[in-house]
């Protein structure tokens, strides 16, 4: 019976003091006919040993290609201190820190986490982190429908060029709210937003935009203008960002005139391993104003009864367990680990260590993409500048060099052709980062032209 | 000290940098950060020295008994950390091809198998990220079954008025009205209440069972009878399932839609509030309805080649909810854990967490503690009222909870639910020996005496933590939720 201590003398000690003569009595007033039959389908518990070796097999399975997906989650190097600090057991087996005299190193690393998001995103206030990405976005488009004053409207504007599983998630989970949402259409040749189509869409009434910078497609939009332009229409601006570009390029804060409004993103690259999509984290930063309308646990600096500086949960009567039906959200814990972990990141790197990072990123990327231009028939989709994600045009279908470039341990990149906003036939979206070599762009560019050539053999 | 201010200017961690030439950026200029984000500067040594300081002002369940009720505060099995933990699971990029992910995919597929086994259900999708967005997973599909129907006039779901705050807020985010229905003094539903209030209008019911109360609600089959027959599903909140795992099956109740936590049945850290875990099961009707993606498999034969099922299977899916497929590092830990117990393992955790509570709850009414529902049998949890302390003595639930702080016990959850004045709401685990359950009678006995004779003292309590009681009031109305605060309205 691993991980239960009783002895049968405690068992028996125990019984007696309840007064039954079974453990099976405890369970005298469930109804007999429904006691479950013995759980058939599951196999015999296995000792931690077998288990590892079981697990170590399957992870070995899945190990060893080199990987250029991005397309959201991003692979960057890990420091060795960062899972260190975040795996003690007094990070990790604590729970929401609901006491706070009893949680003031969870309390107090999150205060810093949302420090340094306020700090990247350039807003005046975050809360403790949402589940990831996606789903952050889906709380900031609700956020936004309810803080807008200027505006009734339930219809939100997205830029096509957002991440389209973000967009799925946000239709899944506003969509029984009666909420709309429309889509800002992307300039083919350019891959970014069509700014000439903005004015099709003055004068009727949206509660917000949402702006992805760099986009899915890699591309850097121009968020100046489209700040500008979307709170002179009345609109509330939504930014997606990613936090390892915010070393370099302008945050949400500086966008236009006012700044946006509300920034959110995915938390991933600030330290977690892609680890097949979670647990990442997603951010959420606004502007002073909006901040009672923030879904999500906030931690607040305080004093205690003797004048020392504490920390704890404020602001809870927006949140469900206090307001119930009336709550901001129905979000109730938040990636407590995922942003220690980035916590830790970020003061290891520092702003010196994130920015050298996003150049390394940045450099790579580039690199490899004017390799690929010199390979027979592949050409840059588009020439709007890029942070490390890219979009090159194919002279074959993209699932066939993916799984030709697959057999040979290089997962290429994201298949582009099925995405619906722009004409991406035989387009591939490529991520390089930091802890990719120049050897390693090498192998990426031989496999490709492999995997081409291959085509070539068979005509 | 914040770490922000144990910062040098120009200090930082050299091993950290990458090593990349000052080189001009191919990014337009009016599109860069004017000014560099204020990160703190510090060595790597400052950083691991200032949170593992900062680790140590925390309770857990790795250092202190932690009866967390409804939270289910169980051992979190290192076997299962490491084992999550490993290079090929770490690395693999959440949209690698299926030929890169058959040792991930298969682990997923067999938790699946798992879960639907211990609840009893036809369907399970294991995307949502915490039970808030498991729940809202159902009530989404209960929505999506009746608009399958073309029936748009059910429009209220109804809860118990105990019921968990998600629950009520859950069901406003899918659209729906709430009508909450007392229960009775002795924890069970008042079916009266229950038959009034449903209709051609009931969506559905929301329950936990055993409920907050720490009771198991014995009229649940007629429950599901008098909802079901008003046309309305009914939701299983599975906050309580380690009560009843191996026990009794939710599908054998009659509920047609679950969600499980699994940070707290499958044992996975919660990580100072997060991440968790919510997947979904479902009865047959509901299983079009399942949010994807979901794993599948293709052969069942010697060797199976498991793949992904999205919308183009399931076009009825209520959709995505995560960006990619929920929290799957912990999807991971939660079947090692499954794996490490069996079914023989499995079956137990419902026994010896109910013992575990039951021995607690008599030990503590033996003390003279006030049980809120003293003729029921205790569950995996059970409530204690303090309200004679804190009429008589003027030492609240909250004076006691702090006061064991002091002695090394985490809190139980206090003044939940909200019908029970002054509750302590109390879940030892099965993970527990019998000599933690007594240290911590001993520890209430001992704030008990110090209430009768020294009350004031106990209000001032904690006197041993890292910081004495903090001001709420000035939390809220001087809002400082980041360093340093600047305005810039």
């Amino acid at each position: 019976m691993p991980f239960i201590p009783h002895t049968d003398q405690d068992v028996q000690k125990m019984l007696a003091v309840i007064g039954v003569d079974s453990i099976d009595a405890l369970f005298d007033e469930i109804p007999p006919q429904l006691r479950a039959k013995p759980l058939v389908g599951i196999p015999e518990g296995l000792s931690e040993m077998a288990m590892m070796r079981m697990m170590s097999d399957r992870a070995e399975q899945d190990a060893g290609a080199l990987c250029f997906i991005g397309a959201g989650a991003y692979e960057h190097h890990i420091p060795a201190a960062v899972w260190d600090i975040a795996s003690r057991g007094e990070f990790l087996t604590a729970y929401t820190p609901y006491q706070a005299e009893a949680s003031q190193g969870t309390l107090q690393v999150i205060y810093e986490y949302q420090s340094m998001i306020c700090q990247l995103t350039g807003l005046d206030v975050a809360n403790a982190s949402l589940y990831d990405g996606a789903s952050g976005l889906a709380e900031a488009v609700l956020m936004a429908v309810r803080a807008n004053r200027k505006s009734k409207s339930r219809k939100v504007l997205l830029a096509a060029s957002l991440h389209p599983l973000y967009r799925k998630v946000v239709g899944s989970v506003v969509g029984n709210q009666q909420i709309e949402l429309e889509d800002l259409p992307v300039n083919e040749a350019s891959l970014s937003l069509n700014l000439e189509a903005l004015e099709s869409f003055v004068g009727q009434d949206y509660a917000a935009l949402v702006i992805q910078q760099p986009n899915f497609l890699g591309s850097i939009e121009d968020v100046h203008a489209l700040t500008d332009w979307a709170q002179a229409n009345g609109m509330l601006v939504i930014g997606v960002v990613n936090p390892t570009a915010l070393a370099l390029l302008a945050p949400p804060g500086e966008w236009g005139r006012n700044g946006a409004d509300i920034a959110v993103g995915e938390g991933q690259p600030l330290g977690l391993p892609l680890a097949s999509g979670g647990p990442y984290f997603g951010f959420l930063s606004c502007k002073q104003k909006l901040v009672r309308q923030m879904p999500g646990r906030i931690i607040g600096r305080t004093e205690d009864l003797e004048g020392n500086e504490g920390f704890t949960l404020t602001l809870q009567a927006r949140e469900q367990h206090i307001r119930r039906s009336k709550a901001t959200s129905n979000i109730c814990t938040n990636q407590g680990l995922a942003v220690t972990a980035a916590t830790i990141y970020l003061s290891l790197l520092g702003n010196k260590g994130l920015t050298k990072v996003a150049q390394a990123s940045h450099q790579n990327a580039h690199v490899l993409a004017k390799k690929l231009t010199s390979v027979d028939g592949v050409k840059l989709r588009s020439s709007t500048a890029f942070f490390h994600e890219f979009v090159i045009e194919l002279p074959l279908d993209v699932g066939v060099v993916l799984e030709r470039m697959a057999e040979q341990n290089v997962l290429a990149g994201f298949d582009l052709s099925s995405f619906d906003a722009a004409d991406l036939k035989n387009c591939l979206l490529v991520c390089v980062t930091e802890v990719k070599t120049k050897t390693d762009l090498d192998v990426f560019v031989s496999a490709l032209k492999r995997a081409l050539e291959q085509e070539d053999a068979q005509c | 000290m914040l770490i922000f201010d144990k910062g040098v200017k120009g200090r930082y961690a050299r091993a950290q940098v990458t090593d990349v030439a000052d080189v001009e950026l191919e990014l337009p200029a009016e599109l860069l950060r004017s000014k560099a984000a204020q990160l703190p500067e510090v060595s790597e040594l400052q950083v691991v020295r200032h949170f593992t300081n900062l680790s140590r002002k925390n309770f857990s369940i790795d250092t202190q008994f932690y009866p967390l009720g409804s939270c289910t505060m169980k051992y979190n099995p290192r076997g299962a950390h490491r084992a999550a933990s490993l290079p090929g699971f770490l690395s693999r990029h959440p949209l690698a091809p299926e030929s890169h992910s058959q040792g991930y995919l298969s682990c997923i597929y067999g938790l699946q198998e798992i879960l639907k086994e211990v609840t009893g259900m036809a369907g399970i999708s294991l995307s949502p990220m915490a039970g808030a967005q498991g729940e809202f997973a159902g009530v989404a599909m209960i929505k999506a079954y009746h608009d399958g129907r073309n029936d748009f006039a059910r429009t209220e779901i109804i809860v118990p008025e105990a019921a968990h705050g998600t629950n009520p807020a859950t069901a406003v985010m899918c659209g729906y009205k709430v009508k909450e229905v007392p229960i009775h003094a002795d924890g069970d539903l008042d079916i009266d209440a229950l038959t009034a209030a449903v209709g051609p209008q009931t969506a559905g019911i929301m329950m936990t069972n055993p409920s907050t109360c720490g009771v198991f609600e014995r009229q649940v089959e007629l429950i599901a009878k008098i909802v079901h027959e008003a046309g309305g599903l009914l939701y299983y909140d599975g906050a309580n399932l380690n009560a009843i795992l191996g026990t009794v099956r939710p599908g054998d109740m009659g509920f047609d839609v679950l969600h499980m936590n699994l940070h707290k049945t499958f044992a996975t850290p919660h990580g100072g509030g997060g991440p968790g875990s919510g997947p979904v099961a479902v009865s047959e009707r509901l299983q079009p309805y399942l949010p994807t993606p979901i794993v599948g498999v293709r052969d069942e034969s010697d060797v199976p080649e498991y793949m992904w099922l999205d919308e183009q299977e399931l076009p009825d899916s209520i959709g995505r909810l995560s960006t990619f497929m929920g929290n799957a590092g912990v999807l991971l830990r939660a079947y090692v854990y499954a794996v490490l117990l069996g079914k023989e393992g499995l079956h137990r955790v419902g026994e010896y967490s109910t013992l575990n509570a039951n021995y607690l709850a008599k030990l503590m009414s033996n003390a003279g503690f006030e049980l809120a529902y003293k003729d029921r049998r205790a569950t995996h949890e059970f409530i204690v009222t303090l309200r004679q302390q804190s009429k008589e003595l003027g030492v609240t639930a909250m004076d006691f909870a702090k006061r064991l702080l002091d002695y090394g016990y985490h809190a139980p959850t206090t003044y939940f639910p909200l019908l029970v004045p002054e509750c302590f709401l109390i879940e030892p685990t099965e993970t527990e020996a019998i000599d933690e359950l007594e240290g911590f009678v001993d520890a209430m006995k001992a704030i008990q005496k110090e209430a009768e004779t020294a009350a004031e003292m106990v209000k001032g309590a904690p006197f041993t933590q890292p910081v004495r009681r903090l001001d709420d009031v000035k939390a809220a109305r001087e809002l400082d939720v980041a360093y340093p605060a600047v305005s810039r309205d």
